[in-house]
């Protein structure tokens, strides 16, 4: 295989797993903040339980996210040489600040929040909780601005020629705020606070399906639900946003997702389809002219198609491209329904006396994660050609030095170290969660049958 | 202007991630050198003690590592990229052994099984052993000069190029250095048997240190020559070498007299005025060349442009008192001698 082949899905095996951990860490971050804010105001045990609880899950999954981060930050530089040296001087920026103004407050507030129950304030140790959730929240601001860059790039220049030809800064702040750079940080922000919000639900509805911590299950379950709910109508609106501004700046990339071919016709919309890349034509369930109302609030409007591009341009995966926007949107829509739905039945006060719900809820945790992995993939598949869209090409950036032995025993060795971290983060997060929020060795008033009698009553 | 206090922008920003890395080997050195003597432990609650001396600090530690790439990403992205594509397979490795590293801390105490526990301690403490002994021989590759050519190609052939006597030994130096440092972390975190046991380990490893220390800059001054050739045009600077001198000397004499944070203050001084050495035979270049020296990378040439520069320096003077002031809030926390509480590892 060739190098910039074996590169491609290096980077994309390293960023996808990577990618299980931190929107974990950002929307646990949330949900530990609300628990013990709740703990702090109310001072009630049940409060405390849970965020004691939920540190515990936060330290595995921060700690495997840290250690699967580092090599993020450097494979530019081992895999991706020829890119470094020609958008360093743009892209290296946003990366630093990354770490100066982000990374930095969540390790340092980490230490407190793990090791510092019995060392500081327990107002102190609510603000390290909402140090640690800041600062992994700036970190997905400046980590999505430096990859908006590479999607809509702007306040730049290119100066030299030949080999030294390199992208310059111009305006440190039109590259921050790039056209996308917005709402894409707020659809990642939103992507990850339900990542958060869902495993809350998986775990606490379990508890409440097998009758233990009911009381303290319940109380997490409606916090988490309320959460859930708002931020899965508020992605609703990002997302839409988000095509909106693929349509302006990226429209190769959205002709690709709803597998729109003719060069300038109304486009439609799919609800699930197949891509026929060869005889370029997209068959499928779907709303005529649905994509041209999306961005025109018409019908009728024409949208630029695959075919108004020249080959080369274009994304070659359409069919998967395609797929992975679909499997995102289906996803997002199927998680505000089921929110809605629970609401609905919360207000009926009926939330808790439907056992498939509760059984829903308990697999419902995987699909904030499908749909944040498949709409990178959409995303980072759409952009291509392109490293930097319109500017520099992926078969142009990759390390010329690295060679294609050294990549397969980099790309094995991480093969084999990621499925062995994978199976032991599944193992121990399914122990902590059979095991409960109370301790061994700590006050088990709620394991105590007692109290559970008096709080099934 | 391009001049700010008497330096131009590139050599500021070579200050600056100088400086980052510098802290950076100080801190994680520390943290490094104390997994590498894991295994010398006793198993069970010695090893838990030690754990929990860095627990609460290693991964501020590591941010260092990110903040100081990130800079040089940011600052002089031809070395960043050229320097990590070189020297690809040791920095895999690194990058492989910074994953275990974490993981074995976090899932150590996870699981009562004693083959459990042994195997992640195994897996720590090698790992601890070898970031120190990689950084060491990057470290020694770069001092002695990459095969980097034209179009900054790597022209190293072979797997295992980067693996010859120079870098051998000066990755046997940093794990040593670092091991004595980070025994002397311990020390100060600890007591009873573990900080008996620790002071006799400390003796033991400054003496290795200091004799494959010597042993290196013996082959220094004899095949690569130029790397003192800027000290033999002014000697003055000769006043550095000898102040490092010094200072691993003292390190013994301080161990000795049971003066254990002095020790760490000045096994944190031989670190850093190591690197400066390195710094001031390199400067202007950042990266040599072993194939010519119209291939170097220099602080000239591998720079980001005078705005780029300008903006960086911004965020350091925003961003490195919010660093210090996070790290001195951790350290201040955690201070004193480590107790196992529920919450440790």
């Amino acid at each position: 295989m060739d190098v910039e082949i074996l590169a491609r899905i290096q980077f994309a095996l390293t960023i996808s797993f990577h990618y299980i951990y931190p929107p974990l860490s950002i929307g646990i971050g949330f949900m530990l903040v609300m628990f013990e804010g709740l703990y702090i105001k109310t001072g009630k045990k049940v409060y405390e339980s849970l965020t004691r609880f939920w540190i515990k899950i936060f330290a595995l999954v921060f700690a495997i996210g840290v250690a699967t981060g580092i090599i993020m930050e450097f494979e530019f530089g081992t895999n991706w040489a020829s890119y470094s040296r020609y958008v360093g001087d743009v892209f290296g920026s946003p990366l630093a600040a990354e770490g100066l103004f982000a990374f930095a407050l969540e390790s340092a507030f980490l230490g407190v929040l793990l090791f510092g129950w019995n060392k500081v304030k327990p107002w102190v140790h609510l603000l390290s909780a909402i140090g640690v959730f800041l600062g992994s929240m700036f970190s997905a601001i400046w980590i999505v601005i430096a990859n908006s860059w590479q999607q809509t790039p702007a306040g730049y220049h290119i100066v030299g020629k030949g080999m030294n030809a390199r992208a310059e800064i111009t305006d440190f702040w039109a590259m921050v705020f790039n056209p996308s750079s917005v709402d894409r940080v707020l659809h990642v922000w939103l992507g990850a606070l339900l990542a958060g919000a869902f495993i809350v639900l998986s775990v606490h509805g379990y508890y409440i399906y097998k009758n233990r911590y009911t009381d303290m299950s319940k109380r997490a379950f409606k916090i988490a639900l309320v959460a859930a709910t708002v931020f899965s109508l508020l992605q609703f609106y990002i997302g839409q946003r988000s095509a909106e501004g693929v349509a302006k700046d990226q429209p190769a990339k959205l002709a690709a997702y709803e597998g729109h071919f003719a060069a300038y016709a109304p486009a439609d919309m799919y609800i699930v389809g197949h891509v026929d890349k060869k005889n370029e034509k997209t068959t499928g369930l779907k709303i005529p002219g649905g994509l041209s109302y999306l961005i025109d609030f018409d019908f009728h409007s024409p949208v630029k198609g695959l075919k108004s591009f020249p080959l080369k341009d274009r994304p070659s995966q359409v069919n998967a491209v395609f797929q992975f926007y679909h499997i995102m949107i289906i996803i997002g829509v199927f998680l505000i329904l089921l929110t809605l739905f629970s609401c609905f039945l919360w207000w009926r006060g009926k939330l808790f006396s439907k056992k498939w719900l509760l059984v829903v809820f308990i697999f419902a945790t995987l699909l904030p994660q499908i749909t944040n992995q498949v709409g990178w993939f959409a995303a980072e598949m759409g952009r291509q050609p392109w490293v930097v869209y319109g500017l520099l090409r992926t078969s142009d950036a990759f390390s010329k030095s690295v060679t294609a032995n050294q990549l397969l025993f980099s790309l094995i060795m991480f093969t084999a170290v990621y499925i062995l971290l994978f199976v032991i983060f599944i193992y121990l997060l399914n122990k902590k969660i059979m095991h409960g929020p109370v301790e061994d060795n700590n006050d088990n008033f709620l394991e105590n049958k007692n109290s559970n009698i008096i709080i099934n009553q | 202007m391009d001049i700010f206090l008497g330096l131009d922008f590139q050599t500021w920003w070579f200050l600056v991630v100088g400086f980052l890395f510098i802290v950076y080997a100080i801190l994680d050195g520390f943290d490094f050198g104390a997994g590498a003597w894991h295994l010398f432990l006793d198993e069970g609650k010695e090893r838990r003690i030690a754990l929990n001396a860095i627990g609460p600090v290693w991964d501020g530690n590591e941010v260092w590592l990110v903040i100081g790439g990130g800079s040089l990403f940011a600052g002089f992205p031809v070395v960043y990229a050229t320097l990590l594509s070189s020297m690809y397979i040791p920095f895999i490795l690194f990058f492989v052994f910074i994953i275990f590293r974490a993981v074995s801390i976090e899932f150590r105490g996870k699981e009562k099984m004693i083959w459990w526990a042994k195997t992640w301690d195994i897996s720590y403490s090698i790992s601890s052993i070898m970031l120190a002994f990689l950084l060491g021989v990057v470290l020694g590759n770069v001092l002695q000069g990459i095969p980097v050519g034209e179009n900054f190609m790597y022209q190293g052939k072979g797997f295992f190029e980067f693996l010859n006597i120079y870098p051998l030994l000066v990755g046997a130096c940093t794990l040593l250095l670092f091991m004595t440092h980070g025994a002397i972390y311990l020390i100060l975190k600890t007591e009873g048997n573990l900080y008996n046991k620790l002071t006799v380990f400390v003796n033991r490893s400054v003496i290795l240190f200091i004799v494959v220390f010597g042993i290196t800059t013996i082959y220094t001054v004899i095949f690569i020559p130029r790397l003192i050739e800027r000290f033999i045009a002014n000697p003055v600077l000769f006043i550095i070498p000898f102040f490092v001198f010094l200072c691993i000397v003292n390190i013994p004499r301080l161990t000795g007299k049971k003066k254990y944070l002095s020790a760490f203050l000045f096994s944190s001084l031989t670190i850093c005025l190591l690197l400066v050495i390195a710094g001031i035979n390199f400067y202007p270049t950042l990266l040599l060349s072993s194939i010519d020296d119209k291939y170097n990378l220099s602080v000239y040439n591998a720079a980001s442009s005078l705005k780029t520069l300008k903006i960086m320096l911004t965020m350091v003077a925003i961003g490195s008192p919010l660093v210090i002031a996070y790290t001195i809030f951790v350290y201040h926390t955690f201070r004193g001698k480590v107790k196992i509480e529920e919450t440790s590892y």
